[in-house]
């Protein structure tokens, strides 16, 4: 796989003096969906902006297919549409002349079947002749989804597309993005919903605080920091966990009906068969078990917190 | 260079304009209007001549002038303000236009409004004064220049400005004033010899000096220098205006 975003000991002070990014080193493969994932003022939008050249770097650097942001600015950002956090739309014109205009600025001669075919995979070819002003939310933030699509981008930059946008249209939201990638565009998008990530990623890059902790293959991350638990629903309820049982990370719940066992996937030995030996021994019974895996959003709040 | 993308801002900017035609032109005619009938037929049938022009036509260039200046920096500073203060700027930053070419789109746009103004302007004028022009090329000219440096003016205001105040700041307490004070409404020998010097630091006098000579041929400044100062003046916006991107001055952080 080839990377066709390459940031290298990116840093980023604003005028304020606040250090929003701390020696960011990413690189984004070719084809792939890339999720960053972090809290409110992680640095995201901060780090999506400079490479879109919103916001001016500081050190380091950035190239776009080899091209450097700076130096060589329009081979590089021909390649990139963006969709902002921010709904910032033009109010006044119509979706139609909104897209035209995109299309325009990055410097395509017109093309109405493009058009057409991007307002039709967004549900919005019956609105193309409103004017935006009358839109809803959800549909201000696709005719921002539209604009940046509308100059065939190779590279697409989504800061949570999906803010505000029901549940029946993220998921055409979500194919839509999955299309794209099967067309070969790279898609880096940010998100605060864990599932979001989960469903859609590729990889999936941890940011807090303005430092890159985690970037990593998803199915390896959750593989890696994901926990198993077994729950075991008892025929008898326990007051306590038995002291023979002391050495596995044993929970009573649910008035003692539901014993829960937390293991580790990349251990070796689970100890699962050794523990129910161990119960056969102590004489309890249970009429049900099932295990169940934690999910991006565990992981995510484990590794944030333990930064904190 | 990217021809699409100035020709997006272009059309993204008059149809701005002909969405609000009617505001835009009712409220400059309309004024030209109330001069005309107050300073032309009220006042001036009292006035005599200046440098043998009536007076109801020796004020047309300065009143041209007036427009032309005020129309060209509200147009440019709102044109670029605005999507600054909505936010949809992000789309020019991420855009591979150059800034030179966002100058243009803009600054084109907000030209050539201010120039079909001041020909209604001119068409309105003849309904109150019959007038000719002897040096049209030369008049122009000095429309073009003017309409294109305060156009550049106007958006380094709008870039500048970080609210709607500041937007309106400049053209009420600086351009307001040196246009009244730069002989639309008379002419600078009239004036005491001290205050005859001083107002040559307006730059204004030797714009509606310069049109009023491609008018009637009679100027307070010679045309070349009146050429020259419009020159230098749009040199002196056209360097800010490059120093602006190339520092990223209040347009990025
Ligand atoms: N123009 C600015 N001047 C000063 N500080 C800024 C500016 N823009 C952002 N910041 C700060 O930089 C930090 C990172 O902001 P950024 O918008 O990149 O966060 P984010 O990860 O996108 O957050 P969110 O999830 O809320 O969108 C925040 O602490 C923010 O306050
Ligand atoms: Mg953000």
């Amino acid at each position: 796989m080839e990377s066709i975003i390459s940031i290298r000991n990116l840093s980023k002070t604003y005028a304020s003096g606040f250090r929003a990014l701390k020696d960011i080193n990413l690189d984004i493969q070719q084809g792939e969906i890339f999720a960053l994932l972090g809290p409110n003022g992680a640095g995201k939008t901060t780090l999506i902006s400079i490479i879109c050249g919103i916001v001016t770097p500081g050190e380091g650097s950035v190239t776009v297919n080899g091209h450097d942001i700076l130096t060589e600015f329009r081979a590089s950002r021909s390649m990139i549409g963006l969709v902002p956090q921010e709904l910032a739309t033009a109010t006044f014109e119509s979706v139609e002349a909104t897209m035209s205009f995109s299309r325009g600025l990055f410097g395509k001669p017109p093309n109405p079947a493009h058009i057409e075919k991007v307002l039709r995979d967004l549900s919005l070819w019956d609105r193309r002749k409103d004017r935006i002003i009358n839109l809803s939310g959800g549909m201000k933030r696709r005719v921002l989804i539209a604009k940046a699509l509308a100059h065939q981008p190779q590279v697409l930059f989504l800061d949570e597309p999906t803010a505000g946008v029901d549940v029946e249209q993220r998921r055409d939201m979500w194919a839509m993005v999955r299309g794209l990638r099967d067309t070969g565009v790279t898609v880096i998008l940010t998100t605060h919903y864990i599932e979001e990530a989960e469903e859609m990623a590729d990889r999936i890059g941890i940011i807090n605080d303005g430092e890159i902790s985690v970037i990593e293959e998803k199915s390896v991350l959750m593989n890696k920091l994901g926990k198993k638990q077994l729950q075991l629903t008892l025929q008898k309820s326990l007051t306590a966990v038995p002291a023979e049982l002391a050495d596995y990370s044993l929970e009573l719940q649910q008035e003692g009906n539901v014993l829960i066992y937390t293991f580790d996937t990349q251990k070796e030995h689970t100890g699962i068969s050794e523990l129910l030996r161990q119960l056969g021994k102590l004489g309890i019974d249970f009429k049900d078990l099932h295990s169940s895996q934690s999910s991006l959003e565990d992981i995510f709040v484990s590794l944030v917190s333990d930064k904190a | 260079m990217n021809f699409y993308g100035i020709r997006a801002i272009y059309i993204f900017e008059m149809s701005r304009t002909w969405r609000t035609l009617m505001e835009s032109i009712a409220s400059p005619i309309l004024t030209t209007s109330l001069y005309f009938i107050v300073f032309g037929a009220a006042i001036g049938s009292r006035m005599g001549e200046i440098d043998g022009i009536s007076y109801a036509s020796f004020i047309i260039p300065g009143l041209l002038m007036l427009s032309l200046l005020g129309e060209s920096i509200s147009n440019a500073s709102f044109g670029i303000y605005f999507p600054k203060f909505s936010g949809t700027i992000y789309e020019v930053l991420s855009a591979p236009v150059s800034p030179f070419e966002v100058v243009i789109g803009y600054v084109g746009a907000a030209a050539t409004k201010s120039l079909i103004i001041g020909l209604l302007i001119l068409a309105t004028a003849r309904l109150f004064v019959d007038y000719e022009i002897m040096h049209p090329l030369w008049m122009v000219s000095f429309l073009l220049l003017t309409a294109v440096t305060f156009s550049l003016f106007g958006f380094i205001i709008g870039l500048w400005a970080d609210d709607f105040q500041k937007l309106q700041i400049i053209p009420m307490m600086v351009i307001t004033p040196l246009t009244f004070l730069g002989g639309a409404f008379y002419s600078i020998s009239m004036l005491p010899p001290f205050w005859q010097k001083v107002t040559l630091f307006n730059p204004v006098v030797y714009l509606i000096s310069g049109l009023r000579w491609s008018f009637y041929g009679v100027s307070d400044v010679k045309v070349g220098i009146s050429m020259v100062m419009i020159l230098v003046f749009m040199l002196l916006c056209m360097l800010s205006v490059w120093w602006i991107f190339k520092t990223g001055y209040r347009l990025k952080d």
